[in-house]
């Protein structure tokens, strides 16, 4: 496999590893960066999700950054998808609302003549809790045979959801370093603020007509 | 693999999650076999004795039901191979107490104080009675204590008896909602959807070996003898502070008719079982106890901002409907009763532990109960809330809160209090009819 080795999972007695704090109310006037450890977790807040223990969210939201090889020759195959998820999206926008993703990226890039994709998301939920629901959608909108033009992606996939977290583990890539200019503002924090403004100045403009 | 829905095998399905008999007593006991022989003996003596789905409800008056199930370890300690074991999904495998954090029982909730020795890898086995009365219960319970004393390493680990509270004219729990509203369906049982209660659902969402909703049939664990026609329970004890939840009512509401409301807006429904949805202003009893009626609603057309229902009741996290996706994935069958003596109004707390103790039957834990006990009872961030916790299920340490949505003003409830603690919980397998006679026959590996 070319990919870099697995981040390690941490080890320990269950007992001993705490509950994550909740967050207390954030400054999101106060831009924020956060360290991250090696292989991507604070051993003493792991937080453990259904399918194991779940990246930790930064300023920047929860997210991945998904790298892996594409199949020599399935690189059309990528682009012609592209249109697909297009077009799903198009028709209806709301389809991966469960992700309240911020931002998804795919990149294509070579390394020594071979072919890599790179797919990030910065999202407000973290994906283990919603893994079945997301690779569920994933499906429907072609997200998942995209993924079929990648090396290790598993067979069962349609059949094990776990194989897709899995495989989204093995080929997630932590960050060591993230920042955000306005911290752990949600998606739906900013459509509300955007539509307030909207609202303001649509209160506004009928006051010019009094 | 696209595979046609088979019918759904009745005759090989214990009657659990199937259908509710008519019993106003139960009685769960919880075994261990020091000796698979002596397992394997007692589950012999028992087999004419289990409630299978084709026969219950015909014609027969019985009077009292039974039904059985294993632990991994169980399997374990009847004699099934290392091999077959290992086929079983991991978190099955590693039981309920061990999967503590993931499920948000944690604090006081923690395996630590659970009682009945169901953290034990000991517990192998619960049988679980339902009668119809509490004589026939007590007639079951002594020729069950004599069955067993012939059944060498067969013993109880710990039991608990359950009944019916007055008024018994409809199913309720100690803090007074009606019980037993929802109405799921499972296709091949025959049984149509109530309006408002979505489409029948796949059988291989509840039982081994059958299509599910993903249109396709998931690998069961081997041998297909062992898995086919079985399910998965999660057992849950919920003890209910009845005192705590009618003084934390009294502080809240002024008046009775708004501490009635309060308690509507935590469950979602009146304590009558109407919902909140339908019935935003004032309680309707009539339509609380009219199936054809109580579930037909959503949340997305008629309650999107939740000023009927709170987006953070309980009904609207267990049970989303159109405001969540893969809703067909999720659902899970609920079994169960009250224990314990109910608390008179206006009495005080009186220390005596009561409450609900419950199963969750599907075909996946990890994929349904977890994922509800996780994201829907747990995830403070569920739709949006941001602090908040399912008030009766989730688990509170008095830091979280209940947004009840009002014109002008929002409500916000601050430092909820804990109404409920898990006292107990365990993961079973519940096989088949086929596959208790397997279990019974299973030479001994060791």
């Amino acid at each position: 496999m070319a990919t870099r080795p697995l981040p390690r999972e941490p080890r320990g007695d269950q007992k001993k590893t705490k509950i994550v704090e909740r967050r207390k109310a954030e400054d999101w006037t106060k831009p924020q960066a956060m360290a991250i450890p090696k292989g991507g977790y604070f051993a003493d807040k792991i937080e453990q999700g259904r399918y194991g223990p779940i990246f930790p969210q930064t300023p920047a939201c929860y997210g991945f950054s998904v790298v892996a090889k594409v199949i020599p020759g399935r690189e059309e195959h990528l682009y012609n998808h592209a249109k697909v998820i297009e077009k799903a999206i198009a028709d209806d926008p709301t389809t991966l609302a469960i992700l309240k993703a911020h931002y998804l990226r795919w990149v294509i890039f070579s390394i020594k003549g071979e072919s890599y994709m790179m797919y990030q998301g910065i999202f407000d939920t973290d994906f283990d809790k919603y893994c079945e629901d997301a690779s569920f959608l994933f499906g429907k909108t072609g997200i998942i045979s995209a993924f079929e033009a990648l090396e290790w992606w598993p067979a069962d996939y349609a059949t094990n959801p776990s194989s897709i977290v899995k495989f989204f583990r093995e080929h997630h890539f932590p960050s060591f370093l993230e920042y955000s200019e306005h911290p752990y503002v949600s998606c739906e924090q900013v459509r509300k603020a955007l539509t307030l403004k909207a609202s303001f100045s649509s209160m506004l403009d009928q006051m010019q007509e009094e | 693999m696209l595979v046609e829905s088979p019918v759904l095998e009745l005759d090989d399905i214990q009657h659990f999650l199937i259908s509710r008999p008519p019993a106003r007593t139960a009685r769960y006991e919880f075994l261990t076999f020091r000796q698979p022989d002596g397992g394997r003996k007692w589950l012999s003596g028992m087999l004419d004795k289990v409630g299978i789905a084709k026969e219950v409800g015909s014609n027969e008056p019985d009077s009292r039901w039974v039904t059985i199930a294993f632990t991994w370890n169980g399997l374990r300690a009847l004699g099934v191979n290392e091999a077959s074991l290992a086929t079983f999904p991991e978190e099955f495998r590693q039981g309920m107490a061990a999967r503590a954090e993931i499920l948000g029982t944690t604090g006081a909730n923690h395996p630590d104080h659970w009682v009945g020795g169901l953290v034990s890898p000991h517990l192998h086995a619960i049988v679980v009675l339902f009668a119809r009365d509490i004589t026939e219960r007590e007639r079951c319970r002594i020729e069950h204590q004599q069955y067993l004393s012939r059944c060498p390493g067969a013993e109880i680990l710990s039991s608990l008896d359950l009944e019916a509270i007055p008024p018994f004219s409809y199913a309720h729990e100690h803090f007074g909602y009606r019980d037993r509203l929802s109405q799921l369906t499972i296709e091949g049982t025959g049984d149509q959807p109530t309006p408002g209660s979505g489409p029948a659902i796949k059988p291989g969402e509840f039982f081994i070996g059958y299509p599910d909703e993903s249109g396709s049939q998931p690998i069961s664990p081997q041998p297909e003898v062992l898995s086919r026609n079985g399910s998965y329970l999660a057992y849950l004890r919920l003890e209910e502070h009845v005192g705590a939840f009618r003084d934390f009512l009294k502080e809240q509401g002024r008046t009775p008719e708004e501490q009635e409301l309060i308690a509507a807006k935590l469950m979602g429904r009146w304590r009558s079982g109407a919902p909140l949805t339908l019935a935003p202003q004032k309680d309707d009893p009539v339509l609380g106890a009219d199936l054809q009626r109580t579930n037909d609603f959503n949340y997305g057309t008629m309650d999107p901002y939740g000023y009927g229902c709170p987006v953070g009741a309980h009904i609207r996290r267990m049970n989303p409907r159109d405001t969540a996706v893969n809703m067909q994935r999720r659902k899970m069958v609920r079994r169960g009763g009250t224990y314990g003596p109910p608390l008179p109004e206006n009495a005080p707390e009186d220390g005596i532990e009561r409450g609900i103790a419950a199963f969750v039957g599907c075909a996946s834990l990890i994929r349904q109960f977890e994922f509800a006990m996780n994201v829907w009872a747990n995830d403070p961030t569920f739709h949006e809330l941001g602090n908040e916790r399912d008030p009766f299920i989730g688990t509170h340490d008095g830091s979280y809160d209940m947004t009840i949505r009002k014109r002008p003003v929002r409500r916000k409830i601050r430092g909820l209090s804990a109404f409920t603690t898990v006292r107990g919980g365990a993961y079973f397998f519940l096989p088949g009819i086929k596959a208790l006679r397997y279990l019974a026959t299973l030479a001994d590996q060791g």
